[in-house]
């Protein structure tokens, strides 16, 4: 049995009173009555933590690297207090069959209470021969665990868009989890990696209130992706104002002016990079000189060029812009009216003369 | 058949009037506030895309690519209301306000008409034919190149000012989902920038073909859009 919420709190050294206390007064904050210090008690006392199963499909772990240094709240407290994390290939210390005989009991044990945690995706090219573990496809391993699970969290851009192994031409058709895993609530959590703070603010969330948190039309939580990094940027004044860096080294970059020009993909970026920043609030990329690549987007090896902000509209099939394009029909526009023009009056003219001269 | 109805208006009046009243006062209010819209939003979104040279000092001092963004928006709110006003005047108006909305595609003799001005364009008529409204080939070039397209300009713009008015707002219940639909925001933005040179691309053409009907076919275009009345010359 795993432990509750209680257990966990008496072997950190807390006492049956303090425990008391904490629930009357958690109860008498919310406005609940003396009634219901009990029936948090209750709760605390026989609520078990839920398991987590954490996979691992075509990905590079930088993921798990992200979550293993979230400081708010700790990762140790997450993992050791929290939730039950019962599989993650890359953290537990079993191995061989040992550690793969836990994903089938707790898919029985805790049938429709459990949460998969996705890190990457399933390829799904040659029966998905690209991703084998323990013998067998990913994609099969994924489908089994997923199927008894409560809700699935698809951490980083792989699990939730595809990311740079998706990236045309796809040769082992990697997929994103929600494309192969249909009728479970899936939470998108892209970026590459998400921000750590945000990956433990969703499980913390989710452990807390018994709910997935509120999601988007990408099914992303809609307070970590609800703005653009632009909307939050220190830099933003610098792009009202109209000041932008316009090369690396220029006066501009020196001073911190916006990376507009330089090809920030700020403005078409939804994280919270801006407001949260990264390792614990130190920095983040606009920060450290460079432009958002805009990581968190769907697709977002396929956009154009980094450093662009005009960038290629790949549906041409040929390397151009929408000014290239676009500057191209005016011109020859312009010039085929010109010529036409020109076409008009000279007949007109011959016309004249034909009448003058009758 | 709108066609066909204007082909006889125009046979029959052009030899018994001088000239007929074709554009109502809305519609032509429309046309110019509709082009003095389109030219800021030119101007400012093609900035907005490729901002001009960082001004000096501090930023604090400066709003200059906020003033540009803001007379995009306020001139895009006047082209889409505009727009949803043309459509109401489509509704109620005469049936010269419907021709850029719909295209008789099921009439015969109105493709001969496009035919007969495609000719004409290319120099292959000697003739020009009179039309009341619009002749077939420009109510061809109007429906794709600008209502069509104004309406794709106006989603996709909405879209795109969502982005920066946030989550819940009107624009995000209405124009929200065009961003995953086409990609993503980046996409998005490329197509509106593509549309804008394809829109002005129109605008070329459209100035272009209206002087020199107005020079060629003996009957007025351009003080058409001013005083509603179209002359015949002879």
């Amino acid at each position: 049995m795993t432990e509750t919420f209680y257990d966990v709190l008496r072997r950190q050294g807390i006492t049956r009173r303090s425990f008391l206390k904490f629930c009357s007064l958690t109860a008498t904050s919310l406005g609940l009555g003396s009634a219901a210090a009990p029936r948090i008690a209750h709760a605390l006392e026989t609520k078990p933590r839920t398991p987590v199963l954490w996979l691992h499909g075509l990905e590079c772990t930088c993921c798990s690297e992200s979550f293993i240094r979230s400081a708010h709240p700790l990762t140790k407290d997450v993992v050791l207090s929290m939730l039950s994390l019962d599989y993650d290939d890359t953290l537990m210390a079993a191995a061989g069959h040992q550690a793969e005989a836990i994903l089938e009991e707790v898919k029985k044990k805790y049938k429709g209470q459990y949460i998969v945690a996705v890190e990457g995706n399933p390829p799904l090219n040659e029966d998905g021969m690209f991703c084998i573990q323990g013998g067998r496809p990913f994609v099969e391993k994924l489908k089994e665990t997923c199927a008894d699970a409560k809700a699935i969290i698809s951490w980083g851009s792989c699990a939730s868009y595809g990311c740079v192994q998706a990236a045309k031409p796809n040769p082992t058709r990697a997929t994103p989890v929600h494309k192969v895993i249909t009728g479970k609530p899936i939470i998108n959590v892209p970026g590459c990696p998400p921000i750590a703070e945000v990956m433990t603010g969703v499980v913390t969330y989710m452990l807390t209130f018994d709910r997935i948190p509120e999601l988007d039309r990408q099914g992303r939580p809609k307070m970590f992706y609800g703005q653009r990094i632009h909307d939050k940027c220190y830099r933003r004044g610098h792009f009202d104002a109209g000041q932008f860096a316009e090369a690396w080294d220029d006066e501009g970059a020196r001073k911190g002016y916006c990376l507009y020009k330089m090809g920030c993909k700020g403005p078409t970026t939804y994280n919270a990079c801006s407001s949260m920043r990264w390792n614990g609030g130190v920095s983040w990329p606009v920060q450290s000189g460079h432009g958002c690549i805009g990581c968190s987007e769907d697709g977002f090896w396929d956009k154009g060029s980094f450093y662009d902000r005009v960038t290629q509209i790949k549906q041409f099939g040929v390397e151009s812009n929408a000014d290239q394009i676009g500057g191209t029909v005016a011109a020859v526009t312009g010039a085929a009216i010109a010529a036409h023009a020109a076409v008009t009056a000279l007949a007109r003219a011959r016309n004249k003369n034909a009448t003058n001269g009758e | 058949m709108l066609s066909q109805q204007d082909m006889l208006e125009a046979e029959r009046h052009g030899k018994q009037v001088r000239s007929i009243y074709v554009y109502e006062a809305p519609v032509r209010l429309w046309h110019w506030v509709n082009a003095l819209a389109m030219v800021v939003l030119a101007v400012t979104g093609y900035l907005i895309g490729l901002p001009p040279a960082s001004v000096p000092g501090e930023a604090a001092e400066h709003f200059l690519l906020g003033y540009i963004r803001f007379a995009h928006f306020t001139a895009g709110y006047v082209f889409a209301i505009g727009l949803l006003a043309r459509v109401y005047w489509a509704l109620v108006g005469n049936h010269h306000a419907r021709q850029i909305f719909m295209l008789p595609i099921t009439n015969k003799a109105w493709w001969s008409e496009v035919l007969f001005e495609l000719r004409w364009y290319l120099f292959l008529e000697k003739h020009p034919k009179k039309y009341v409204g619009h002749n077939p080939m420009a109510q061809l070039m109007m429906f794709f190149f600008f209502t069509v397209l104004a309406f794709g300009m106006v989603i996709t713009g909405f879209a795109l000012y969502s982005e920066g008015a946030g989550l819940g707002t009107w624009s995000d219940r209405l124009f929200g989902w065009v961003l995953p639909a086409l990609g993503g925001s980046m996409q998005t933005h490329s197509w509106h920038r593509l549309g804008m040179w394809i829109m002005m691309s129109f605008v070329l053409v459209h100035v272009y073909a209206a002087i020199r009907e107005d020079i060629m076919s003996r009957q007025s275009l351009i003080s058409t859009m001013v005083s509603g009345w179209r002359m015949f010359k002879d």
